[in-house]
């Protein structure tokens, strides 16, 4: 019998398969689905203090192998998510889930994961530096050590739960803004988020994308996140959820060996909704196959 | 899910027919879409079913890229994965005794079902079709075998009554169903009274309410096309 679980920052998951945010919303849509409660966690859509709407659309666009979108953060604030989201949630998901907080300012961000540290549900609080939709904030704070370091410290400030703070790939150097974050205090820190990129309609000359430019995901990006995520945990000592185009459960263990304690699935929800499902069932198999034991004993397993 | 194609064949120009066998206990109205997974493309591609029974579906397509480019040279005997019973669909309970069933170029398709229903429900509906020309035209027939009153318009007057779909309301109708382009839409919405349910059309990623891809602004907020849509009411819109 092999061993899925893992330990991510004191909170042992069954599995290491998780949801990314953004492509799973509260999950309701899912458990329609399937019984979510077999993920290891998930990320909540990510949430801001005040409601948004979000970009104009058209906001998503095809690409070979992936897709752009540019939804641009459309929440409806973290108070209707702390009175509506959370309490539904419960009739659906028993797991401690992932909150995702995005901001525009420092003092934002501690406002937003303050009110949901304090939420019982909530096992971990993943801090998006690195929204590239949104004009003015998000990425802003991802893009240097300096403002990275700002955010870890005034989250972890405020907040008693593990913090993973989300980075950019759209950096010149991913390994210093990673250190930057856990010597700012951070928990842990996820990546990659999406790579900015754009398309242009062929007849009408213009950009598909409301938005112009948006964030490229799927399995197109899979083997740059392998290698931040590689480049980071050498760098670092604090677990790294690792996510970026991950669609199997080979993938899934590829990850874990650069160096992920857990992995988000992100656009593959979106284009096959059972994908988690099928990937915590092939694990198995997988690992057997691989002579793989127990995938706690993998994390960082190809930097020998 | 997986559907065998029984047959692919175009109705007009870049307009194809495609039947499907596979299961459909998950369609609950008309309206409702389905997400086609055309092998060599990332994303899904949504299709509103035209007609379905307990053995599959129909659907009608338009080609308007290298997606549904791929899919028009699919064959009789291949097999597609979908995802079906999406979105909300027309409330045939929510309208009056005669309604308008109002549908412009690829919209027309799901007005079939919509039409079928309507008749069941004991409505006496008057469809009116609009295209751009009469080589255009597709699914008059098989709306007329339905025994119901069919208005024809077409752009270049080459068939029916020239002009568009506004130019040939009826007097005596107290509903309206719409599907078609945004601004066929947004003429019907202004030039019909009574209450009415309109489809939108909207790029989606996933097509089942996760991406946040297709949001629309409406009186009551923020909706998804996919998931509270595609069908709203007239009154939800902020046209």
């Amino acid at each position: 019998m092999v061993n899925l679980s893992v330990n991510l920052c004191g909170l042992k998951l069954d599995n290491p398969v998780i949801p990314a945010s953004g492509c799973f919303g509260y999950g309701k849509e899912f458990a329609e689905y399937y019984d979510i409660n077999i993920l290891g966690s998930f990320s909540f859509k990510g949430t801001t203090l005040e409601p948004r709407f979000g970009n104009p659309t058209p906001r998503i666009a095809e690409t070979a192998s992936g897709m752009l979108n540019a939804v641009g953060l459309q929440n409806p604030g973290v108070n209707h998510v702390i009175t509506h989201e959370l309490p539904d949630m419960k009739a659906y998901f028993h797991k401690p889930v992932i909150a995702n907080v995005s901001g525009f300012s420092i003092g934002e961000y501690e406002k937003t994961c303050a009110l949901l540290d304090a939420q019982e549900q909530v096992g971990i609080i993943e801090v998006n530096i690195s929204c590239p939709n949104v004009h003015g904030g998000g990425m802003a704070f991802g893009v240097s050590p300096e403002s990275a370091a700002a955010v870890t410290k005034a989250v972890k400030a405020v907040t008693k739960k593990p913090v993973f703070i989300k980075l950019s790939p759209n950096v010149t150097d991913i390994v210093s803004i990673a250190k930057a974050c856990q010597d700012a205090g951070a928990d842990g820190l996820s990546l990659i988020n999406t790579l900015l990129g754009m398309r242009i309609d062929l007849k009408t000359r213009k950009p598909i994308l409301a938005n112009t430019m948006g964030g490229l995901s799927g399995p197109a990006v899979f083997p740059v996140a392998l290698r931040m995520v590689y480049q980071v945990c050498k760098a670092v000592s604090i677990p790294i959820m690792g996510m970026g185009g991950v669609s199997s459960a080979r993938d899934v263990i590829e990850m874990m060996l650069a160096g992920a304690t857990a992995v988000q699935i992100g656009a593959a929800n979106l284009v096959n909704p059972f994908i988690c499902k099928e990937i915590i069932e092939q694990l198995p198999e997988e690992m057997e196959r691989l002579g793989i034991n127990s995938l706690q004993e993998i994390i960082g397993g190809a930097h020998a | 899910m997986l559907y065998q194609i029984i047959e692919n064949t175009p109705i007009a120009p870049g307009v194809f027919l495609l039947d499907l066998a596979g299961d459909t206990s998950m369609v609950k109205a008309p309206g409702q879409f389905c997400q086609i997974q055309i092998p060599g493309f990332y994303l899904r591609r949504p299709i509103s079913l035209c007609d379905w029974d307990e053995n599959g579906m129909t659907l009608i397509y338009k080609t308007v890229g290298q997606g549904t480019d791929a899919l028009s040279r699919m064959e009789t005997g291949d097999t597609l994965d979908i995802l079906n019973g999406l979105g909300n669909g027309y409330d045939v309970n929510a309208c009056g005794q005669r309604p308008l069933v109002i549908g412009g170029g690829v919209g027309v398709p799901p007005l079939y079902a919509l039409t079928k229903a309507l008749l069941a429900a004991g409505k006496t509906p008057t469809v009116i079709l609009g295209f751009n020309k009469e080589e255009e035209i597709f699914l008059m027939d098989s709306f007329e075998d339905l025994g119901v009153p069919v208005l024809l318009t077409t752009v270049d007057g080459s068939a029916g009554q020239k002009g568009f779909v506004t130019g040939t309301l009826p007097q005596d109708y107290d509903s309206f169903f719409a599907c078609g382009p945004l601004p066929m839409l947004k003429a019907v919405y202004k030039a019909c009274g009574t209450n009415g349910q309109l489809s939108l059309e909207e790029r989606m990623g996933c097509g089942f309410g996760a991406c946040m891809g297709c949001t629309v602004q409406t009186k009551d907020g923020p909706k998804r096309v996919c998931k509270e849509g595609p069908v709203f009411r007239k009154e939800e819109l902020a046209w």
